[in-house]
Order: C-alpha cells, then sequence, then structure tokens
C-alpha cells in the first residue's frame, strides 16, 4: 500500500485546514469548546445495551414518569388546592349549588370547563397507576434473573425507594381532589397515624395542623404531591440511571457473552430510536385509557363530608395489599391505663407495610449472606436455576396478592355472589398458608425445570420421531442439542457444595471455632444454605457430557439400518383403501 | 258476579232517569199552566184537576203495573241522587279484590307466611316468612313485582328474578295485605315525577337529591348506585335499572337490610329529588368514557394492569423482537 504523498503540504503556506464546517457540526463544535460534551457523547452514545423484552420494563416506569411530569404540569396549572368554601356554579348540573372546598370545585372544573382538563385528568391518574405496576413488575424481573445481586445491591436499594415514595406521590395525588374517596382515604390515613402508640395523636395533629380535617392538609399535600416528593423521585431515578449506566447493563449467557462484555446494540441509533419509540408507545397507551377509560369520576363522589361514604371505598390498586391486610385482620385491642392500642389498625397498616418494606429492601443482602457469594454478576440466571429464590419471591407475590384480594373482598362478594364474611375468613388463613404452598409448588417446579434441562444437555431434544425397534420395541429418536443452546444451556455457576457439616472442633491451625451468637448465626446460615441449594440439580460435567454424547452415537449406530424405513402395517392407517394391501412381512 | 251487580245497577239508574223526566216533564206542565194563567191559587186548583184526573184512572187495569213502574223510576232516581256511584262501585270491587288476593296468597305465600300473613316460626326460633300485618301494599308491591317474592328458596336474600304475577294479581295481593293492617300503600306515579316543577326547580331537585343519594344511601348501594356488598352474603343491589316506584316503595318499606325512609326521615319531596338524581345519573352521558362497570378503585386497577401493563408488555416483547436491520441483513446474507 503507497501513500500517495503529492498532496502532502510542503510549507506552511498550504498547511490543510478543515473544511467549512456544516451548520449542525459549528453549533456542536461551538458547544463542545465550552461544554466539553465531545467526549462525554462519544463514549455513551456507543454505549451498548442488550436486547431483551424483559429489560423494558423498567423503560415502561420511566416513560410513565414523563408521562407523569408533563400531564401534572397541564393539571397544576387550573387545581387550586385550597380548602375554602365555594357554592360549585359550575357545568356539572348535578352539583350546581352545593357546598364544596376550592379544591374540589377546581378539580370538577378541569374536568367539564377547561378544555381537554378531563383528558389530562385520566392520562394522569393512568399513567399514576402504570408507574408503579411497571415498577413492580421490573422488580419482579431484577430479581427472578438474579440482576440485584452484587455489584447492583444499592441500585436495588434505590429501586425499593422508588416504588415507596411512587406509591406514596400515588396517595397524595388520590388525596387531592378533596372529593368523597378522597377524603374518606386522608380519613383513613388519619386513623392509621393515630393508631400508633403515643405518637400517633401529635403526629395526626402535626399533619392535619390540629384536629381532622382542619383546612392544611390539601396545600400541605399538594406541596408534598408536585415538588417534596417528584423532586426525591427525579433524583433517585437519576441515581438510578447512572448506576445502571455504571454498571452496565445485564445480559442472558449466550455464546460470546461473558461477565466481562456487553454484547448488544449501541445506544445510537438503535437504542435511542428504540426507547424513543417506546416513550411515543406508553405515551399513546396511556392517551388512548385516558380518553376511553374513566378513571376516578370525581363528578360522581361529590364533595368530600366527614358524615358521607361510598360503598367501594378503595384505595389506588398499589395501597391495595396493606388495606386488604386492614379488612382481614381480626379485632384485636388493648386497653392499658385508659390509652388504646389498636393492634386491629397498628399491625395490618403500620407494622406489616413496613416490615415487607423493609424485607424487600434488605432482600439482596440476605440473599448475599447465605449464600456468601461476593463475586460480581453481570450474566443473569433463568429464575428455574436458583429456584429457591424464584420460590421465595414467587411466595412473597402470593402472599401480596393475597392481601390485595381481601382489599377487594366487597367486589368480590358482589360480583361472584360470595359471602363477604366467608372471604374474610377464606383470606385469614390462606395469606399464611397460600405462600407456603407456592413455595413449594415454585421450588419443586423450578427443579424439574432442571432436570429437563440436564436431559436436553446428556440425551439430546426430544424430535418426536418415533423408532420401532425389530422387537418391536419403540422409543422416541433425541438428537443432541445445537452447540450454541448446550453453552447457553451449560454457560451457569455450579452451586456450593452444601450437603458436608460444618467443621467442628480446632481447625488444622488448632484455632478454636467461634462461640455464642456467631455460631448460632453461622448455624442457621448452614441450615439455609442447604435449603437454597441442596436439592439443586448441577449442571453436567465434561466427562458426564461426552459419556451421554459417547452412548448417544451408539444408539444411533444401532438405529442407522432403521433409517428411512417407515414401520410396517402403517399402510393400514385408515385414510385410505386397503384392498391389495398387505404386510410387507408376508413378501 | 261483580258484573251481574253492575247490570243491575245501571238499569235502576236508567230507570230512575226516565221517571224523572216524566216527573218533570208533567210537573212542567202544571207549573207553566198556572204561571200561564198568573194566578197563585191556580196552582193549587190545577194539581187537584190532575190528581182528580189521575184518580178516575186509578182502577184501570194498567195502573198497578204504571204504579209499581213509577215507584220503581222514583227509588232509582232517589237512590242516584243520592248514593255516590263511584265509591259505592269500588268498595264491592275492593272487596272482590281482596278476596281474590287471599285465594292468591293462600296458594302462593301461606306457606311461609301463614294463612292469615302473620307469620310462621320454625321449632328454632327461625323466621319462616315474617308476620305481614303493616307492611302495606306498598311492600307488596315491590317484593313480588321485582320478583324477589315468592321466594324460590331461603338464603341470606332474595334475588330478584323474572316476575311471577300479573299486575292485576300483584294489585290484589297488595290488596289482601294491606287489609291485614295499615301500612304505605303504593306510591302514586305523581309522587316520583318532576312534572310540573320548572327547569330551574329541577335542577335543584336533582342536586339536593343527590346530596341525599350520598349521604343516605351510597354507603350501601355504592357512589353511582351500582350496588355494593352487605354481611354474610347479602347485598346492596344495583340501582341502574330499577324503576322509580320500586326505589320509592323501597324507601318506604326498607326491604331486607335496608333502613326504612319513612316521611318523616325523607319528605315525599326529598324521596322524589333521590329518584331524580338516579334518574339523571342514567341519562347523563359518561363524560370520562366507559365507566368499567362503576365500581371504584377495584376496576380501575384491574384494567390498569390488564389493560396497561398488559398491552405494555406485548408491545416491549414487539419492539425487543424487531432487532436491528444490520442483523436482517445479514441473514438475510447468511440465508
Amino acid at each position: 500500500m503507497s501513500i500517495d504523498t503529492s498532496k502532502v503540504a510542503e510549507t506552511n503556506s498550504t498547511a490543510a485546514t478543515a473544511k467549512k464546517p456544516n451548520r449542525a457540526g459549528a453549533i456542536a463544535e461551538w458547544a463542545d469548546d465550552r461544554l466539553g460534551l465531545a467526549t462525554l457523547a462519544k463514549k455513551n452514545l456507543r454505549k451498548v445495551f442488550p436486547d431483551h423484552w424483559s429489560f423494558m420494563l423498567g423503560e415502561i416506569a420511566l416513560w410513565s414518569f414523563v408521562v407523569l411530569l408533563l400531564s401534572g404540569v397541564f393539571l397544576s396549572l387550573w387545581f387550586n388546592p385550597s380548602m375554602g368554601e365555594t357554592t360549585y356554579e359550575g357545568s356539572y348540573a348535578q352539583l350546581r349549588g352545593v357546598e364544596m372546598s376550592e379544591a374540589f370545585a377546581s378539580a370538577l372544573r378541569l374536568s367539564f370547563d377547561v378544555r381537554g382538563g378531563l383528558l389530562m385528568r385520566q392520562i394522569h391518574h393512568w399513567a399514576a397507576m402504570l408507574f408503579v405496576a411497571s415498577m413492580m413488575v421490573h422488580l419482579l424481573r431484577v430479581f427472578f434473573t438474579g440482576a440485584h445481586r452484587k455489584p447492583r445491591e444499592l441500585n436495588w436499594a434505590i429501586g425499593a425507594l422508588l416504588l415507596l415514595l411512587g406509591t406514596l406521590e400515588g396517595f397524595t395525588g388520590y388525596s387531592l381532589p378533596d372529593d368523597l374517596l378522597s377524603g374518606t382515604g386522608i380519613r383513613a390515613a388519619d386513623g392509621f397515624l393515630k393508631s400508633q402508640p403515643i405518637v400517633g395523636t401529635y403526629m395526626s395533629f402535626f399533619l392535619f395542623g390540629g384536629e381532622f380535617p382542619g383546612t392544611d392538609i390539601i396545600p400541605r399535600l399538594f406541596i408534598i404531591h408536585v415538588l417534596l416528593i417528584p423532586g426525591l423521585l427525579l433524583a433517585l431515578i437519576t441515581a438510578h440511571m447512572l448506576l445502571l449506566v455504571y454498571h452496565k447493563h445485564t445480559q442472558w449467557p449466550g455464546p460470546g457473552r461473558t461477565e466481562q462484555n456487553v454484547v448488544g446494540f449501541p445506544m445510537l441509533p438503535v437504542y435511542a430510536a428504540k426507547a424513543g419509540g417506546f416513550f411515543f408507545i406508553v405515551f399513546g397507551t396511556t392517551a388512548l385509557m385516558g380518553g376511553l377509560l374513566s378513571i376516578n369520576p370525581v363528578w360522581m363522589y361529590g364533595p368530600y363530608d366527614p358524615s358521607k361514604v361510598t360503598a367501594g371505598s378503595q384505595p389506588d390498586w398499589y395501597m391495595g395489599w396493606p388495606d386488604g391486610a386492614l379488612r382481614i385482620m381480626p379485632n384485636l385491642e388493648t386497653h392499658i391505663w385508659h390509652h388504646t392500642i389498636s393492634w386491629n389498625v397498628l399491625l395490618p397498616i403500620i407494622v406489616l407495610p413496613m416490615l415487607m418494606f423493609t424485607i424487600l429492601l434488605m432482600l439482596p443482602f440476605i440473599e448475599s449472606w447465605i449464600t456468601g457469594d461476593k463475586r460480581d454478576h453481570h450474566l443473569l440466571q433463568r429464575p428455574r436455576n436458583a429456584p429457591t429464590r424464584t420460590a421465595t419471591m414467587v411466595a412473597l407475590m402470593t402472599m401480596y396478592g393475597l392481601f390485595w384480594a381481601a382489599g377487594g373482598n366487597d367486589i368480590i362478594a358482589i360480583r361472584l355472589h360470595l359471602s363477604i364474611n366467608q372471604i374474610t375468613y377464606f383470606m385469614r388463613a390462606a395469606v399464611f398458608i397460600g405462600p407456603v404452598i407456592a413455595f413449594m409448588i415454585t421450588r419443586r417446579w423450578c427443579i424439574s425445570l432442571q432436570r429437563k434441562d440436564e436431559q436436553d444437555l446428556l440425551h439430546g431434544y426430544e424430535t418426536g420421531i418415533i423408532m420401532r425397534s425389530p422387537e418391536g420395541g419403540y422409543t422416541e429418536r433425541h438428537l443432541p442439542l445445537s452447540p450454541a443452546r448446550a453453552y447457553t444451556l451449560t454457560a451457569r455457576d455450579r452451586d456450593p457444595d452444601v450437603l458436608g457439616e460444618l467443621p467442628g472442633g480446632p481447625d488444622a491451625n488448632g484455632v478454636e471455632p467461634q462461640g455464642g451468637l456467631a455460631s448460632r448465626l453461622a448455624g442457621v446460615r448452614h441450615r439455609l444454605r442447604k435449603l437454597m441449594y441442596a436439592d439443586n440439580v448441577q449442571k453436567p460435567s465434561t466427562a458426564e457430557l461426552e459419556a451421554a454424547h459417547h452412548h448417544a452415537e451408539h444408539e444411533h449406530e444401532l438405529q442407522a439400518p432403521m433409517e428411512g424405513h417407515a414401520a410396517d402395517g402403517h399402510q393400514f392407517d385408515g385414510h385410505h383403501l386397503v384392498e391389495g394391501e398387505k404386510l410387507r412381512a408376508d413378501d | 258476579m261483580s258484573t251481574l251487580f253492575l247490570y243491575l245497577f245501571l238499569g235502576l239508574v236508567a230507570a230512575g232517569l226516565v221517571g224523572a223526566l216524566v216527573s218533570v216533564a208533567v210537573l212542567g206542565q202544571t207549573v207553566a199552566r198556572a204561571v200561564r194563567e198568573s194566578r197563585p191559587w191556580s196552582v193549587r186548583r190545577s194539581l187537584n184537576g190532575l190528581a182528580g184526573r189521575l184518580s178516575r184512572h186509578r182502577r184501570r187495569p194498567v195502573a198497578g203495573l204504571a204504579l209499581m213502574v213509577l215507584g220503581l223510576m222514583l227509588t232509582g232516581t232517589l237512590y242516584a241522587a243520592f248514593a255516590p256511584s263511584s265509591s259505592a262501585g269500588s268498595a264491592s270491587s275492593d272487596e272482590e279484590l281482596v278476596e281474590t288476593g287471599r285465594n292468591l296468597f293462600l296458594v302462593g305465600c301461606s306457606t311461609c307466611h301463614g294463612q292469615n300473613g302473620e307469620g310462621i316460626t320454625t321449632l328454632e326460633g327461625d323466621q319462616l316468612g315474617p308476620a305481614l300485618a303493616g307492611v302495606g301494599a306498598a311492600a307488596v308491591d315491590f317484593q313480588v313485582g321485582t320478583g324477589r317474592m315468592p321466594a324460590a328458596q331461603p338464603g341470606a336474600q332474595n334475588p330478584t328474578k323474572p316476575v311471577t304475577y300479573s299486575d292485576e294479581e300483584i294489585k290484589a295481593l297488595a290488596a289482601f295485605v294491606a287489609s291485614l293492617g295499615p301500612g304505605p300503600s303504593v306510591p302514586d306515579p305523581s309522587d316520583y315525577s318532576l312534572a310540573g316543577l320548572s327547569e330551574e326547580e329541577r335542577e335543584e331537585a336533582v342536586s339536593r337529591g343527590g346530596q341525599i343519594f350520598l349521604t343516605n344511601c351510597t354507603a350501601c348501594h355504592n357512589f353511582a348506585g351500582k350496588g355494593g356488598a352487605m354481611p354474610r352474603g347479602g347485598n346492596a343491589p344495583n340501582l341502574s335499572d330499577t324503576s322509580a316506584k320500586h326505589i320509592y316503595e323501597a324507601l318506604l318499606t326498607g326491604p331486607g337490610q335496608m333502613d326504612t325512609f319513612s316521611n318523616g326521615n325523607l319528605s315525599p319531596e326529598e324521596k322524589r329529588d333521590v329518584i331524580a338524581y338516579l334518574y339523571s345519573l342514567r341519562e347523563q352521558p359518561q363524560y370520562g368514557g366507559f365507566d368499567l362497570g362503576g365500581m371504584g378503585p377495584v376496576s380501575e386497577g384491574m384494567f390498569a394492569w390488564i389493560v396497561g401493563i398488559g398491552s405494555l408488555v406485548c408491545f416491549a416483547t414487539w419492539i425487543a423482537a424487531h432487532t436491528a436491520r444490520t442483523s436482517r441483513r445479514k441473514d438475510e446474507a447468511a440465508a
């Protein structure tokens, strides 16, 4: 390869200068000179993301949050967060002349007198439902695939906080219009606060600025809803995304995919297009739902009045499970020194959610303490390859689902013609028994799937071809998996061997084992490790694979003469006339 | 039976009417003559003359017959003049109605409610059917008119079902039960109609009715009148298709677990307003789109998960399945 040197400048006067840059380039250069974004962009625009549908669940949450911000700004332009009293004189005839708060009147104004206001209200509400729901689906995906393991535990914790804040944000938004449902919800929240011994009443008076309802609660909730929590959410979402970029996205194992690389498409142009397109799909879905499906028809509920309540007073779905716990809680109260401790409220609505949230937050740390696995993980696990973990989450989901169903016990009762009391009694037991059953079924199910993988690896996949031996025996023909498939199935760690006893007595260096709490904890950990791993099916070793393949080859050799010969007797299959047909053996 | 009485009565009235006409004609002739002669005493004279003329014919063969006809006419006329004809008619037909109702009751209701509507208590002290004295015609019209009664089987609550009895039979049953003791009667359509109110008054009535509904009814029937659960398998029914008359009767009589809203509690006008509000909900468009059954946040959550998350996960799968074009070209090249 010769270099054409004829164009090389010989003197300074003809030094190579860049051509006049185009307009976009000029702007980019101007900006880069001042902001130094080029290096950052160069690195990040080429950032590679792996492709899988389940990796886009968190994106639903992100985009619905954007929809929430956009529609929320619109609503805040008309909503009046005031508990000042007014008489409604707007377009909705059934409420004309009714005394109500300015907050509710402005919610009605948004619904009936502001162009596009009702659509925006409904988009905002549906997007809020989807925001929390997609966070939960995303959470499940992360946990089932083991994406919460080191180094992503903190991002898991941030995600859990986002879920909590999203729920609180939803609750404050639900409370703002000051309709009958809002007020009932706030009244319930007031009761929850007051159920806490000693501090409860003070907390309630602090929140409401006096006795319920007062005139402070709506303005306060408004600032919490539009400033405080959205700010925290934005900050945490940013941290969540930055950590995602820093850790790089996890990927499914497969040929060419290791713990050190990420195989996928670059941010620009592929992921920008996919993610950008998904934003419009999420926006479109919320807009369609907002346009076609009625949500929170505040005009039907009417203004809040503590003397009123409606059947079907439920919170939005994400608060449904503590509400369900509250609904099925037996009526326990203790009276000490003229003071009532309402266990019937305190336990289901304060203690249980706090406990569940703590468990959620601690899950990655608890798991890594049990497994003792301190390695970095960037390759995902299939749910079946961590049977106990998968079963744990399914058990938690079952518990959640049962509490959730209990929260809709009245709707279930009327829709399915059941007795609300029977549902309550059933749920009281089911929330404890259900998760245990779900745990056992899921764990065994996962192990069965592991066995199936092992079979496929050792004996090949089932072809559906039935072979008939000369002796008349039938077998199904198995063929070996493709190398890529076999690689993917075996690209997992071998679980630690936990069947041995914990070593007792002094070790090789004569050091006595720890006593007391530490040793008891070690015992617990050992038992948990046994539960976690003992029944799992490990991937076959090289020797096992080779032996199996050797065996298969031998079998195929034996079957070779039968290849291409249809089994005798099949000519009498009932699909055509058999006159003149006879068994080939008769020839 | 009753039709025969009716014909006899009509005949009597007709006879009376003819008699009265003849009497008036004869009397009028006499008086007119007296006036023509314009001598007051001549009235008496001409009356005497009339009596003489009649007396002359008193032994004629037709006299007896004529007298009898006259007597009948007089009786009929007097009867027609003094007896209030309409009430006389319903009095006899009301008794008929009660009798018809009693017969229906003995066949269809007495097994549980007793032969005289006194109610039947089982040996365990449970009530097979409550005593019906004093429940009034409104209760019967509601229970039977919505198909709740006759009950198919004992249970938490009698469901509505196709109505068993005809309107006349329900009326008869109601009349019989009403005869057992004083109780609310079937409301008149004017009781729950907004007719005669100005546009402004109607609007006020609807909004007042809405507030009464939200205060007194939504706790069980839900904010949109779509119904709600009650203890032990009972339910507050969906009011979306309930007729105004039956709502009014339910308010008056408090069927099942429902409270009785007597006129002292909710005045007839307030009852009317509640019904007007419920009807206004039926007529108004669903402003926000499909109302998801009007069940509140539970159905909203279900739609968020199934329609929202369901469709978005499908879209995510679709997007992930359509990978960048570069690889497709590669595939095509390889193929």
